[in-house]
Order: C-alpha cells, then structure tokens, then sequence
C-alpha cells in the first residue's frame, strides 16, 4: 500500500511537470517577456541576465522567448504526429485483429516492412520526398510511428476479440464499427495512453534532431532543434542558447517519458502486486 | 523442426527486403519536381526533347513495374546507379563513406552493450535502495537526453579544458591508430548512452524476472552463493531477451549515426546521405537507405537464428 502512494506521488509529479511545460508552450505569447523574432543587434550573445533571462542568441533574440516558442513547435509537430500514427496504426491494427485471415496478414507485413527501417532513416527518407518543413516532420514521424501503434494494439485486440462478450455483442447483431469503437478501444485505452506518452517523449527527440540536421522548422521559426544547430557555430563566444536548448528538449522529453512510465505502472495492477 | 523454423525466417527475410526495395524504390518516383529535369539541370539546358531522350535512356518511359524489375535486377548485380553530380557509380561513393560509420557503430554497441550487463545486474540487486533509484533516474535521464547535445556539450568542455584534444574529424584506423580511437571517444559515448540506458533497464528487468525463478530457490537452497546465483543462473537466462534487444539497437544505432556524424563532423555515411539529399542527388539517397536498412534487416535475421540456437524454445513454438 505504502508504494502504491509513492508511485503515484511520482505521477502527479510526472502530471505536474509535464502540465507546467505544456501549459508555457500554449500561453507563450502570455508568459514571454520578449518578441521571439526581435533582433536587437547591440545585445547579441549575452548571458542570463535581469531583462533577457536566459540570455540572447547570435542575432539578439532572447533565448527565453525561442524556448517557449519552441516547445510550441515541437509539441504541436509531435502531438500531431503521434496524433495521426496513434488513429492510422491503432485503427489498422484493431482491424487486423477483428478481421484476420488475409487482411490481418497484408497488413500486418506492410507494417513489418515499414519496422524494417531504422526510424531517423525512414523520417529522412520520407522528408526528402516531401521536402524539409515542419509538416513533413510531422508526417515522417507519423509514418515512422503507424506500426508501433499497429502492432501494440493488435495483440490485445485479438485476445478481446475472442472473449465472450464480444462474442454476445457479434451474436446480437453489433457492427463491426460497434465492436472496434464500444468493446476493444475502452478497453485498450490504458495500454494507448503508456504508449502514446512514452512515444511523445522519444518523437520530441526525433523532431529535434530531424531540425538539427536542417530537415525540420526551418529558420526563422523558433525551434529547439535548430536553436542547437545555430548556437553549436558561437559556441566558444556564448554557450547559453545551445545549452538551454538542450535543457529544454530534454526537460520535455524527460517528462513524457517519466508519465508513460508512471501511467503504465499506475494503470496495471499486475505491476501493483510485484513491484 | 529445426529446418522448418529456418526456412520460415528466411521467407521473412526476402519478403521484407522485398517491401523495402519496393518502398525504397517508389519514394523516389514521388519527389515532386521531375527528378529527370533536376538530373539534366545539372549539366545542360533543359528541353522537352532533352528530357524526353533522357527519360528513354533510363528506362523512365517503360510501364512502372517493368521499371522496378530493371532497377531491382541492376541493385542485385551490384549496379544501384550513378550519382548525378559526380557521375560515378553510388555504390562506390558508399563504400567509400561506410567505415567511419561501421566503426562508430560497432564500437557503440560494445560500449553500450559491454556496460549494461553489470549496470542492470546492480539495479536488480539493489532493487529499491537508494543508489539504485539515482541510477533508475539516470536511466531514464539517459534515455532523453539528446545525444547531439551531449556530444556539442562534451565538445564545448573538452575545448575549454583540455585545448590541444582533437574531438572533430576522423583519421583511418591503420593511418592512425591512436587518433582515430581519440577522435573516436565522445562520439562513441554521445552514441552509446541511450542505447546503454535502453539495454540497463531491461537487463534489469529480465533479471528480476530471472531471480524470482524456482531454479534459483533451489540454487539458494543448495547454497550457492550469491555471486554464482547472480552471474551463472540468472544472468544466463536474462540474457536471452537482452541478445533481441541489441540487434533492435542496431538500428537505432545506425540512425544516431546521422546526427552524431553531423556534430563531430565525422565523413560518414550519414554526412553522405544528407549531403545527397541537399543536393537532390536522390540515386545516391535511395542507394544509402537501401544498404543501411538492408544492412540492419540482416543483421536482426541473424540476431533471430542466433536467439533459436540459444533458447531452443522459440524454434518449437
């Protein structure tokens, strides 16, 4: 009992952290003190101080301001991406698992093909089809995402397909739509929000190495990946935007993986008993 | 039984190199911007005639699957086509990359791999301690951490400390043998460590998993003592999963490359792909995703023959 309170002293810590950052991402234009594409030529490169926070990048902008921008960027690519992954790969996978027999296999190989590929190489791949933008980070991560989705849901769709009551919902008539939308997607709601956030977490790296390599937000849009790629060129005179930057990706990433990880053991009670 | 396990993975085996041939193949034909007028942009002036005589030479008139055949057949005699800048065969523009990545990679793996066994085996025996919760922390710490950053990070503060280390480029290993490994260093600590915290967690977990068998009941019951228990009963077993995991890292691996190539301003395959794509030089990206993913696909073939031979149980099931 007493671990159990502990474990979810740590997922309202996870709530809390993950919460504040999303909150500073969606009220940025609130919260910063400072026009994120203001440049101020004679304040270039300086360090934390009183009226520019975190400081000042290589063109006078303030550091504070491009990361509260940034993390809008980031997140709004990869809550879409793993947005689009979760409801493509998620639907095609119940679908393997409700219908079986040719369509489960067709499927399930397409995904396995696209499983074949190192994920930033197929992100890569994908961006050089579409071209280097924000959208195409997006889509890139999406399609790298879809069969995770699709084969983590699969499994446990199948098992629920086989039970009893969704054998009486068949029996008196229910769709097919029925089936996937009232029996199987409650109860694989649980092992969809563990993912979905452990996910979040490893997209928000790939987007910010995706723009670190220049195949992501391009200049001027505040980006954390590209706030890296810029401050590694003035390193030696000014350190802060790229060592915030870093801060600040790994702040988001951190928490979304610390929540997928006190969600999953919050929300299984096998763990509870073990653990 | 045996024989049947195998021949099943290899049909597995050509039917996902198949899709990704077939993926890898298509990506190329849906770049928008005829690729036929960036190809001829690079040399001449582009007209309809010049385009069309173009397209006739590369088989780009013929019906798409007969395409797909000719290009599929050239790439198994080792033919993957020229680069357009330079004109020369992209195969020997990838050899002529792939060692630095090859090298950094494979040094990763033993890093990450090499560590991750006494690092898991300490966090399943100190389950709960203090010591042991700090190193669940940074294992997850380590898992987000962004390696590019680490590696500017590391750069910055060997810079500032010791002036006279050379951290960027790359020397040949027979060239150089003490530069190369110098150079080596923190791009292979920048790389290895997600796969590190990665491969920790779950020696720690297959661990736990392994201890709480009957098999080491009776082992304690017999009195062996802790270390025996430890290294030769449990470890043994959990390392069965842990063997899948690094041919999955591999991958991942490969893919980190890119980035930390970029950083270190390694000539690797990674600055490779990327140069081609920034040149629109898409043979030589088609090419490159080909190989990698090729690469990486085999390797977790092996990996999964190699998994049968140890636990015989997967083969029968």
């Amino acid at each position: 009992m007493k671990s159990w309170i502990a474990r979810n002293k740590l997922l309202s810590f996870a709530i809390g952290f993950v919460a504040l950052q999303v909150l500073l991402a969606v009220f940025a234009p609130v919260v910063s003190p400072h026009d994120p594409f203001v440049q101020t030529m004679v304040q270039r490169m300086k360090g934390p101080n009183l009226t520019y926070w975190l400081g000042t990048d290589q063109l006078g902008r303030d550091v504070f301001a491009r990361i509260l921008y940034g993390y809008r960027t980031s997140l709004m690519t990869c809550v879409l991406a793993v947005g689009l992954a979760l409801v493509v790969g998620g639907t095609l996978g119940m679908l393997a698992a409700y219908y079986r027999g040719w369509f489960d296999r067709i499927v399930m190989r397409f995904m396995d093909v696209l499983f074949a590929f190192p994920i930033l190489l197929l992100a890569i791949g994908v961006i050089a089809v579409l071209g280097p933008n924000v959208w195409s980070a997006a889509i890139a991560i999406a399609i790298v995402y879809t069969p995770i989705f699709a084969r983590l849901l699969r499994g446990p769709a199948l098992v629920i397909t086989e039970s009893e009551y969704v054998t009486g919902a068949r029996a008196i008539g229910a769709s097919a739509g029925r089936i996937i939308f009232m029996h199987l997607l409650p109860n694989l709601a649980s092992v969809i929000l563990v993912q979905a956030s452990l996910l979040l977490s490893a997209a928000i790296l790939v987007e910010a190495s995706l723009s670190f390599l220049g195949l992501g937000a391009q200049p001027p849009t505040p980006s954390l990946g590209l706030m890296l790629s810029e401050g590694r060129n003035f390193l030696l005179l000014s350190p802060w935007p790229a060592v915030f930057a870093g801060f600040a990706i790994l702040f988001l990433s951190f928490g979304f993986n610390l929540l997928g990880d006190a969600l999953r053991d919050a929300l299984d009670p096998r763990l509870r008993a073990t653990t | 039984m045996r024989v049947q396990f195998l021949l099943s993975r290899l049909v597995d085996l050509v039917v996902v190199l198949f899709g990704v041939s077939v993926i890898v193949f298509l990506m190329i034909r849906m770049i928008p911007g005829d690729a036929v007028a960036i190809m001829l942009g690079a040399n001449t002036e582009v007209t309809p005639d010049r385009i069309a005589e173009l397209e006739r030479r590369l088989g780009l008139d013929l019906p798409i699957w007969q395409q797909y055949l000719n290009w599929t057949g050239g790439v198994l005699q080792g033919n993957f086509g020229t680069s357009i800048w330079t004109g020369r065969p992209v195969l020997d523009e990838i050899t002529a990359q792939i060692w630095p990545t090859i090298e950094l990679t494979i040094l990763s793996i033993i890093v990450g791999a090499g560590l991750a066994i006494p690092i898991g085996c300490f966090m399943a025996e100190a389950r709960g301690k203090g010591a042991e919760v700090a190193v669940r922390i940074g294992a997850i710490a380590g898992l987000t951490i962004p390696s590019f950053w680490l590696g500017i990070v590391a750069i910055f503060a060997v810079a500032k400390l010791f002036p006279q280390f050379t951290t960027l480029g790359y020397v040949p290993f027979f060239q150089d043998p003490l530069g190369n490994l110098q150079r080596m260093i923190l791009p292979v600590i920048a790389l290895s460590l997600p796969m590190l915290a990665n491969l920790s967690r779950l020696v720690r977990s297959a661990m736990l998993d392994a201890l709480s068998q009957d098999y080491i009941r009776t082992a304690k019951a017999k009195g062996a003592g802790r270390r025996r228990i430890v290294y030769r009963h449990a470890l043994r077993n959990a390392l069965i999963p842990f063997i899948t995991s690094v041919g999955v890292s591999a991958g991942y691996l490969l893919g980190g490359a890119i980035v930390i190539e970029q950083v270190f301003a390694i000539p690797g395959l990674g600055r490779l792909v990327l140069g081609a794509i920034n040149e629109r030089n898409y043979p030589l990206v088609q090419a490159t995703i080909l190989v990698i993913t090729s690469v990486f696909v085999i390797v977790n073939f092996i990996v999964d023959i190699l998994y049968a031979v140890i636990d015989p149980r997967v083969a029968r099931s």
